[in-house]
């Protein structure tokens, strides 16, 4: 059997319908930028989890949102290099660190709104109004409900106790969220004593750190480490999951509230800027509104079994059944300022 | 012979195509804030020797997986060896980061198999053994598991090719199968198989997908942390250079082999491969080994795809499926053809010109494979915000006109990184089949008046059908695939299947995210099956009757 172009001709025609159809693409994708009311969005929050409510925000406002989703650091790339023409109306990320690198860099701008000032926590914004967080989660213990007494549990400093020699579970050092933790013990305790926690703790894992949160939860359950450090959702998230299997591992955890006769538990944020150079800056800080506005932290709350950052939004009933906590008053800035140090710190204490 | 004019253009097009490997480049000269510094106290040797690991793993079981199998089915007959034929190229279907995911979801600590266990044996955690998929070892088996087609097809297409004259004068000298294979056959295809290998250990340098998933620090793991996590671009081109002394001996091991000696047929003389008919034992051991390798590297994982992507069935949103497929498959066939006509006007003008700067420029060029997809994608951003910045400045100066950005964030931008990244596959491809062809052809037809486009037209592009074929289908599975620079080159509301496959995997929802990963193995399928087919039938004289 022989397989090969037909002829030069028909080869030469496809080539042919091929330029014919990027070109078609192209001025298609050009007269999209010069319609109406629009908004475009840069976001770390993918798809699924952001769609909807930009849906529901389109419906409401006529106002078209543009997404492009991506990890943060890829997109605040994209935003730099791309330069004063850049089309980024909103940088949205999960995470403060990287909005606050994205402040020092220079790609955002200062925004004066009273919907948001009065809305949004002071710790939970910038000092300059660069950037907002829209949702809040903390970082958390949780443990095996056999094997370990809560009482055993207290702060993330008590982690490095030798007494957990082999049982803890914590994933990469790469991720963002261990960074924010560490960036935070650096503000409390200095760059040092963090090293220091960072080996003890490294010495009490009973594995590499490899996969994500789930995973760590779902280690637990299976015995294979007695303790891991999570973000709420994940947790939220598995209760709520659809298959038995998810749902009878997050069952076999409870959750504890690290350092509550302290500083209280870390607190991470989503959120959001108004890109330097946005082209539709209105639009823009109409989206931001619209985000802590009452739909869309409902949504958040619900859906996401994020904590919304205003109190006069109930929490979902997964959240609710863990009890009130108390959080760190940190200012979130402090995670983005000490990110470096903590990377490194990280590194240097073989946290892989 | 060819107009100046025609070869300053095409060592013009290489140099363009070099661009973003260059730009990563560049910025290697300034200070790094001493990032550099700290990562040559701390995670520098680990990078180095994990990808060596990997490398030396991943070489050694591919050429057990490729070289063998492909040996076995086309010198032999036995049960099903027809139909592995061409199943052995599947896995080439599955992208490395999905068998990861699939491998993981099964095999780990929490899936259904040790979960499996430990219910029937009522054990406990630590109260058996299990091999630990997320290691070195578990990523060494995954890579190994979806790359090693293209040892195999390089391979068995060398030996569909080796005169039979050869292996019969083997066995008059009383030479048995084994020897014939080990001492003739073997080294006759080395080149083709060192060929073969050199884009696994590419492929496998650019990985991005399983070794971050599985947690190894490699170079690719590296430089994203280096870049993006430190905010380091200066410290991870210096990465990226050391990673590029790793690819620059790949490339001169596999032309040092190849250049010692020329593989050109020198007999026209062709016969049916004789196919030795294999029975009892040695029948069923060929075929168990034959049929591991597609089982462990597609059907396994492809059904436990299915199921999930069945058990999931009610949370996908599949209206959205047609649009991500169609977005899919027109970026793999527009970046297939343009591959496909470089790659051609590349290889020939290389071959009518093998001049130190023309062969210099392609070898920069064949770098783009080796580099990871993010670093290639940012390596395109800086160009093109350059050109698009300087088009708007000029524009507001001399009109008072802003032109915004206008290749930037348009899928001309992420074409040509596909172009950069995968450019070298075709032109390989091409380069193997050109150099098969006797230059005495060029003669006869330079003989008889035809001018250089004449030639090519008229002699090579009829010869090289398979070829072109198998490149631009290589390239085709290739961007269908390739994840990192999509995601971060894609205009706004644009997805395609890899990257909804991704978001979902991303978020720890491996079983919704089956669906979609199920549709880029399924697209990937029939051009997979095509270029096997098509090399089944490339034996010269295929079909002469004897």
């Amino acid at each position: 059997m022989r397989f090969g172009l037909q002829s030069r001709g028909s080869a030469a025609r496809s080539i042919k319908k091929v330029c014919l159809s990027s070109v078609v693409t192209l001025s298609l994708l050009a007269a999209g930028i010069v319609s109406a009311a629009e908004v475009n969005v840069y976001s770390a929050r993918q798809e699924n989890l952001i769609k909807p409510i930009l849906d529901r925000f389109s419906e409401q406002t006529g106002i078209t949102v543009n997404l492009i989703t991506g990890g943060a650091d890829e997109l605040i790339t994209r935003m730099e290099l791309e330069g004063a023409n850049s089309p980024a109306d909103i940088l949205l990320t999960v995470d403060v660190g990287r909005l606050h690198r994205a402040k020092e860099m220079g790609l955002l701008q200062p925004v004066q709104s009273d919907v948001l000032t009065s809305r949004i926590p002071e710790q939970y914004r910038d000092s300059d109004g660069q950037w907002f967080s829209v949702s809040l989660r903390s970082r958390v213990i949780v443990y095996d409900k056999e094997r370990v007494d809560p009482a055993e549990l207290s702060t993330y400093e008590a982690l490095t106790d030798p007494k957990w020699a082999g049982k803890i579970c914590i994933r990469s050092s790469s991720n963002i969220y261990n960074q924010s933790l560490t960036a935070s013990m650096v503000s409390h305790h200095g760059v040092e004593a963090t090293e220091d926690w960072a080996r003890g703790l490294v010495a009490n894992m009973a594995r590499n750190p490899q996969g994500g949160d789930r995973d760590q939860i779902a280690a637990v359950a299976v015995g294979q480490c007695e303790l891991a450090v999570v973000n709420t959702y994940y947790l939220a998230g598995m209760l709520d999951a659809t298959t038995d299997a998810e749902r009878e591992q997050a069952q076999a955890v409870a959750v504890f509230w690290p350092n509550q006769d302290g500083r209280g538990a870390h607190i991470n944020v989503s959120g959001a800027g108004v890109s330097e150079y946005a082209p539709n800056r209105a639009e823009a800080v109409q989206l931001l509104e619209y985000m802590v506005g009452d739909e869309a932290q409902a949504w958040y709350a619900e859906t996401n079994n994020e904590f919304p950052i205003r109190t006069d939004i109930p929490v979902s009933d997964t959240l609710r059944s863990w009890g009130e906590f108390k959080a760190d008053p940190l200012a979130l800035e402090q995670l983005g300022i000490h990110n470096s140090e903590a990377v490194r710190l990280m590194d240097r204490a073989g946290w892989r | 012979m060819v107009k100046h004019g025609a070869i300053i253009a095409i060592i013009a097009l290489c140099l363009l195509l070099s661009i973003p490997v260059l730009t990563v480049f560049s910025s290697i000269g300034a200070g790094s804030d001493g990032v550099w510094a700290h990562l040559v106290d701390t995670l520098l040797w680990d990078y180095i020797g994990q990808s060596l690991m990997l490398m030396t793993g991943v070489g050694l079981l591919v050429l057990v997986l490729g070289v063998a199998p492909a040996w076995l089915v086309t010198m032999n007959r036995f049960p099903g060896s027809r139909l592995l034929e061409w199943a052995l190229v599947l896995p080439l279907a599955m992208p490395a980061y999905i068998i990861a995911y699939t491998y993981t979801g099964m095999l780990d600590v929490t899936g259904p198999v040790q979960g499996f266990i430990r219910d029937t044996f009522d054990l406990r955690f630590g109260d058996y053994w299990f091999p630990q998929i997320r290691s070195l070892g578990g990523a060494i088996t995954m890579l190994s598991l979806v790359l090693y087609p293209y040892v195999y097809l390089l391979s068995r297409m060398a030996f569909i090719e080796q005169s039979v004259c050869v292996l019969e004068v083997s066995r008059t000298l009383g030479a048995g199968p084994w020897r014939a294979f080990t001492r003739v056959a073997v080294p006759l295809a080395r080149p083709a198989i060192i060929a073969g290998l050199a884009l696994v250990l590419m492929e496998t340098l650019a990985d991005y997908g399983t070794v971050q998933y599985f947690g190894i620090s490699t170079f690719t793991t590296g430089i994203f942390r280096t870049w993006f996590g430190m905010g380091s671009s200066t410290a991870a081109a210096q990465l990226s250079a050391v990673l590029m002394l790793f690819i620059l001996a790949l490339i001169l091991t596999e032309h040092w082999s190849r250049s010692r000696a020329r593989y050109h047929h020198t007999s026209t003389k062709y016969s049916r491969l004789p196919q030795i008919h294999l029975h009892g034992w040695r029948k069923w051991l060929a075929l168990i080994f034959c049929a591991a390798p597609v089982a462990l590297g597609f059907l396994i994982p492809f059904l436990q795809l299915a199921y999930w992507a069945w058990d999931t069935r009610h949370l996908v949103d599949f209206s959205a499926f047609s649009t991500l497929l169609f977005n899919s498959l027109r970026l793999a066939l527009t970046a297939a053809v343009i591959a496909l006509v470089l790659g051609l006007f590349i290889s020939y003008a290389k071959r009518l010109q093998p001049n130190l700067m023309m062969r210099s420029s392609v070898r920069l060029l064949g770098l783009g494979y080796a580099i990871p997809g993010t670093v290639i994608a940012v390596g395109v951003l800086i160009p093109f915000a350059w050109v698009d910045n300087s088009i708007d400045a000029w524009m507001q100066a001399q009109f008072d006109i802003s032109t915004g950005l206008i290749f930037s964030g348009t899928l001309v931008a992420l074409v040509f990184a596909y172009i950069v990244r995968f450019l070298p596959v075709a032109m390989n491809t091409v380069d193997a089949g050109l150099s098969k062809i006797r230059p005495s052809m060029d003669d006869a037809g330079r003989s008889m008046g035809m001018g250089a486009w004449q030639i090519l037209r008229r002699i090579h592009i009829p010869m090289l059908r398979g070829s072109l074929l198998t490149a631009s289908l290589l390239v085709f599975v290739d961007v269908l695939k390739e994840l990192p620079a999509t995601l971060i080159l894609r205009p706004f509301n644009f997805n395609t299947l890899a990257i909804r496959t991704y978001e979902l995997a991303n978020q720890e929802r491996l079983t919704e995210a089956a669906a979609s990963a199920l549709m880029i193995v399924l697209a990937g399928i029939i051009p997979v099956i095509i270029i096997s087919l098509s090399i089944s039938g490339s034996r010269p004289g295929h079909d002469v009757r004897t």
